[in-house]
């Protein structure tokens, strides 16, 4: 059994709760929110403890793992003192606000020997995790051009503030919503190496960009297009997908379905020459519990084995966040 | 309940495997009309119950069958609550205390937040009484002898372990609407479980259940088991795999189960509405015989 706290009960927080909930080697052992009505609920329905300081959830429950699911201007201050105390960390993302406290938080989990991982779970995602295998076993040849895309509803109009329309707290589209993009692109392809120019564009907000636009060099050279808009209401719910063009073929994947064209015969198992189409169905792992998308169960589970020493911790490092959050950084500096 | 049940999916762009099919939809379907016509085709093939989220756009067509008591004075309505993209979207604006005051009617909320008041557990479920009495209101007139919490909200909780509000919502339901409480999850094995142990018997449950084993968490061993062995009126949805699956191997596989009281699907052509159809009537009659 892994003793789990978790701090911030928000939408992501209570997601995490109810996978952590159900999951069979995981003791929940307190959560932390600053809402006294959520903490009242938890207390009235489940068997959960709450707090309203974490530093005395930390003290009394003494987690062996912590999720912190909090705005990102916290994370820093917060992962620091969790580290210090030796305790494994999943952290929400992006990890930081500045490359500087996320490369901090990288060298101290290795001091302390911590397990480390940050939610960008599109790395769980069926198809995104086929794309990746295509692409490194080189069945498209030599990659030259590739395009990132996400579109959703978030902001649709002009409305009140929240911490997600503030710069300094982590807002904006670019670090709520393209670091997924961001993110995966560094993991399938290459981390972003610089960005020929970039247009941080609002539609609707005021003080953020609701929308992203970029054309981006990755360390191996290879070209790009990064394209986000969170005020795209012409999609139900976020959508995101990656099209990656090389010599010997091209490959188009959202998060349900995968089209790959391969121009010869030298390709994987199961597929032919020409176009395929693989569904997520049967590019899936089954989760042993479900809450809203295989991908946030899975990405849970992996963090459990991991907290045990059944598997390696390489999926989702701070170190791989650390570079999506040098990406953000270097698109925000040539976007001025 | 009725042998087949007509989803709403196709209507308001969800489809499990293509985005680019749910583009088709939401072209296909824009208008409250075409909803509607579709409706007809399904009933028309045999399927006397709509099973729908409550979205706005389902008040509209609500208005229509008011409107036409004669076509459809008895045609059934299972509405699934809540249309949970509209609360997840205001948690992301509003917090979970603004996304309250803004959708529990009355001043209710406003009252439960102003000072430093000790909350009730019977406050807790006031609450979800009057948020299930907001998305009841455009029903009103309409049979809808079974309401369905959506999975996301069953699951949610199931994972929290507020297996108690469950309990409340089958109460609630059963007491204000003369209705039967249905559950919607992807995690039927484990809800059986738990709703069995808070004594409520032969539960209705509707859960995906198909040949590729897709959304049924826990293994479709265990729900082929539980569908042999134990009370349950169960639903099969997504029995297509959201069509990744050959229709007529999908449908043979569902209708040789044993203890299926009825069957989810949705489609948008008259071609696949009476050919889901048809196959499951065959399939039906095969078994029986």
């Amino acid at each position: 059994m892994i003793k789990v706290a978790l701090i911030g009960a928000g939408k992501m927080g209570l997601s995490h709760l109810s996978i952590l909930g159900a999951h069979p080697d995981v003791e929940v052992v307190g959560v932390c929110d600053t809402s006294k009505m959520v903490l009242d609920v938890m207390d009235k329905y489940t068997k959960i403890q709450g707090f309203t300081d974490y530093e005395k959830m930390i003290e009394k429950a003494k987690p062996d793992a912590v999720f912190v699911s909090v705005p990102t201007k916290f994370h820093h201050t917060m992962v620091k003192n969790l580290l210090n105390k030796r305790i494994h960390v999943f952290a929400e993302k992006p990890l930081c606000l500045t490359v500087e406290q996320s490369e901090e938080l990288v060298q101290l989990a290795a001091a302390n020997n911590c397990i480390n991982q940050v939610g960008y779970h599109n790395k769980f995602v069926g198809t995104f995790r086929e794309v990746k295998r295509i692409v490194k076993g080189g069945f498209l040849g030599d990659i030259y051009h590739f395009v990132g895309e996400a579109y959703g509803p978030v902001v649709i109009r002009k409305k009140q503030d929240t911490w997600r329309s503030d710069p300094s707290e982590g807002g904006g589209c670019l670090m709520d919503y393209a670091s997924h993009v961001i993110d995966l692109i560094n993991d399938i392809l290459a981390p972003v190496e610089s960005s020929k120019g970039s247009i941080l564009k609002p539609v609707y907000s005021n003080n953020v960009e609701d929308a992203v636009f970029s054309l981006l060099e990755l360390s191996s050279k290879v070209s790009g297009v990064l394209s986000v808009n969170w005020s795209d209401d012409t999609h139900r719910k976020m959508s995101t997908s990656i099209t990656v063009i090389g010599t010997r073929g091209k490959i188009i994947s959202d998060a349900n379905e995968l089209k790959v064209f391969f121009k010869d015969s030298k390709v994987p198992d199961g597929y032919s020459k020409g176009w395929n189409v693989k569904y997520i169905t049967e590019l899936t792992e089954p989760v042993d519990f479900y809450l809203r998308g295989e991908e946030y169960s899975a990405q849970i589970d992996y963090f459990v084995k991991t907290c045990q020493g059944k598997v390696p911790n390489t999926i989702n490092t701070f170190h791989s966040a650390m570079l999506t959050d040098k990406a953000i950084s270097i698109i925000k500096q040539s976007s001025k | 309940m009725e042998r087949i049940l007509f989803g709403d999916n196709q209507f308001f762009a969800v489809n499990h495997i293509s985005d680019e099919k749910s583009r088709a939809q939401s072209i296909r379907f824009k208008d409250d009309e075409s909803i509607i016509q579709t409706l007809d085709v399904a009933r028309a093939a045999g399927s006397n119950t709509f099973m729908c989220t409550t979205h706005d756009r389902i008040g509209n067509i609500c208005d229509m069958m008011r409107a036409n008591p004669a076509k459809y004075g008895d045609y059934q309505v299972f509405p699934c609550m809540p249309y949970a993209h509209k609360y997840a979207n205001a948690v992301t604006e509003l917090g979970i205390a603004g996304t309250l005051k803004q959708y529990v009617p009355g001043n209710f909320i406003g009252s439960l937040f102003k000072g430093g008041v000790a909350y009730l557990s019977k406050d807790y479920l006031s609450i979800m009484e009057l948020l299930i009495d907001a998305e009841m209101k455009m029903f009103k007139g309409i049979k809808t002898p079974v309401i369905f919490l959506q999975n996301v909200v069953t699951d949610l909780l199931l994972g929290l372990g507020m297996i108690d509000i469950l309990v409340a919502f089958h109460k609630y339901v059963q007491k204000k609407y003369d209705a039967e409480a249905g559950f919607i999850t992807m995690n039927m094995p484990m809800l059986l479980d738990k709703l069995e142990a808070a004594g409520i018997e032969n539960p209705i449950i509707c859960s995906s259940i198909n040949l590729a084993g897709f959304r049924m968490s826990g293994g479709k061993e265990k729900y082929e088991e539980i569908l042999r062995t134990r009370k349950v009126r169960a639903i099969a949805m997504q029995v297509l795999g959201g069509g990744a699956i050959n229709p007529k191997d999908a449908i043979e596989y569902v209708c040789g189960l044993p203890n299926i009281e009825s069957i989810l699907f949705g489609a948008s052509s008259k071609g696949n509405i009476t050919q889901t159809i048809n196959y499951i009537n065959e399939f039906d009659k095969k078994r029986a015989s």
